[in-house]
């Protein structure tokens, strides 16, 4: 009975304890969009982080587009020759990176790249008191460290994604007509006729709430640090990180599903 | 009659220990401290020497009591009026918690640029004198990390300065610095508090060396908080907690003269 009752004591904390970190993580969100209307705007550090967050990801988004691309031709090619319509491989290729590809890995790539330093970033000015010290000078932390940051993610995400969309149909491009022969005219003519716009707003609506996501669970995970149960010092920064980086990766695959499930 | 600017009326505080255990760190603490006085608060490691300050900036909620400041109780205040009262203190904390990403100039122009609407010559001008002042100079282009021990402290204190505080806070100034290095701190501290008259609250375990700074030094000891107006009177103190105490942080100098002989 006294072990029942213990494993049940301990589920109710569990429960609690995850309930406790959502809203802390909800509160974190509205303040970061209050953070927002506060003045005065660091417009220098917003476009610092646009460089960081977007300009410096710009060789790991090409990379991963290109080959994404590549990839996808040649699969796209075997498969659509067998039934001997390689024509269509413009427009495979070219709606699968579009609708799904481009926002899901752009958004994986960002979290991995710019997510964990966020979240890193923002767990030793914590462990060091500097958002403490932030504080006692009057200045909202809110304001000053995660409104550029915030900012930053949501234009440089759904960007970054236009970028991979035309650098992977390229990568197909090359891989499809260039190395297999598939008919060049083909290739984009069908493209322009399957592609519409409503793709490439599903696309860019997509990104956007991947924007969101990553920052404000990478940057909310590092920020709160104190109060998520992994320990102290240099080591809470980086169990920190790593739950922050899978959390934001599965948020990601899964409100994809469901935004995908609910615009189409 | 002064009144006094701060003013601890029977505060409890108690952390969560690891295992569930609870520990009580401040069982009623009540002291006060008037403008423009000098206080210590001494005491070993783990006495809740810290906490005071951050109870004070109300960084912390205590688990009862009350503190005001100016009259004001912080435990109760919004984070508006917090804020508000906030600005009216410098702090240096503990590690001085300086912006690493910034540079020696940035860090102490920061409190300039965020709280006050002075054009830009003009705050390079006031940070480039403090920055003399507290013999930076040659250092501003560097960061955090590339500093010593004793040069981070008077960055956190220039920085704390800026904006002309009511009170100043100082948690360990010279925890981790040499006799020499800490003398030179707290002579700088001295020196500019004769200039700008503020109200100074110092938390330290480095007491012997502190005691002619302080116009009134608080001893803390489990969970109490005992008042002495100066260091001969702790020295002649008939507790025997104090006498623990003073035994403990001047001993020792006597017994390396004693070795020594």
């Amino acid at each position: 009975m006294q072990m029942v009752l213990k494993q049940i004591e301990r589920l109710g904390e569990y429960v609690l304890w995850h309930i406790n970190e959502l809203g802390g993580l909800a509160l974190f969100l509205i303040c970061a969009i209050r953070g927002i209307f506060r003045r005065p705007f660091r417009f220098a550090a917003f476009l610092n982080e646009i460089r960081f967050i977007g300009v410096n990801s710009f060789v790991v988004i090409f990379f991963t587009a290109a080959f994404t691309g590549m990839v996808l031709g040649v699969q796209g090619y075997y498969t659509l020759s067998q039934f001997g319509s390689e024509g269509l491989l413009g427009s495979a290729v070219a709606l699968s990176l579009i609708r799904e590809l481009g926002p899901v890995l752009t958004a994986l790539m960002v979290t991995g790249r710019a997510g964990s330093a966020m979240c890193a970033e923002l767990g030793i000015m914590r462990i060091t008191q500097q958002v403490d010290a932030l504080e006692c000078m009057a200045i909202d932390p809110y304001r000053f460290l995660i409104t550029p940051k915030f900012l930053a993610t949501i234009v440089a995400v759904p960007l970054l994604t236009l970028i991979f969309d035309v650098v992977g149909i390229f990568g197909g491009y090359f891989s499809g007509v260039i190395l297999l022969g598939v008919n060049p005219g083909a290739f984009f003519s069908g493209m322009e006729q399957s592609v519409a716009n409503q793709d490439i707003n599903l696309g860019i609506i997509k990104s956007f709430y991947f924007g969101l996501i990553i920052v404000w669970i990478c940057a909310g995970k590092g920020f709160l640090l104190y109060r998520a149960r992994v320990g102290f010092g240099s080591g809470s920064v980086s169990r920190v990180t790593t739950r922050a980086v899978v959390l934001s990766s599965i948020t990601v695959l899964i409100w994809d599903y469901l935004i995908t499930a609910l615009l189409l | 009659m002064i009144e006094p600017i701060i003013q601890f009326v029977d505060v409890h505080k108690s952390f969560e220990g690891a295992n569930g255990t609870v520990q009580k760190v401040l069982r009623g603490v009540n002291f006060s401290i008037k403008p423009g006085m000098t206080t210590v608060v001494g005491g070993a490691s783990g006495q809740g020497k810290s906490v005071t300050i951050k109870l004070i900036l109300g960084l912390m909620k205590p688990d009862s009591g009350q503190i005001l400041v100016e009259g004001k109780d912080v435990t109760v205040m919004s984070t508006s009026e917090l804020n508000e009262i906030r600005s009216s203190f410098g702090v240096v904390f503990q590690g001085v918690a300086p912006f690493d990403s910034m540079t020696v100039f940035e860090n102490v122009a920061l409190p300039l640029r965020e709280k006050t609407k002075l054009p830009k010559q003009e705050i390079r001008k006031r940070v480039m004198e403090s920055i003399e002042q507290f013999g930076l100079k040659g250092h501003e282009d560097k960061f955090p990390a590339q500093l010593s021990g004793g040069m981070l402290k008077r960055v956190g204190l220039a920085r704390a300065l800026q904006l002309e505080p009511k009170i100043m806070l100082f948690d360990e100034p010279t925890t981790g610095l040499d006799p020499a290095r800490s003398l030179e701190i707290y002579r700088l501290f001295y020196k500019i508090q004769k200039e700008r008259g503020y109200t100074a609250l110092i938390v330290s375990h480095d007491i012997p060396k502190i005691f002619n700074l302080a116009d009134q030094i608080v001893v803390m000891h489990e969970g109490m908080a005992k008042i002495f107006s100066s260091s001969e009177e702790i020295q002649w103190s008939n507790d025997p907690v104090i006498q623990d105490f003073v035994q403990m942080t001047m001993g020792h100098i006597y017994q390396s003269k004693s070795e020594n002989e």
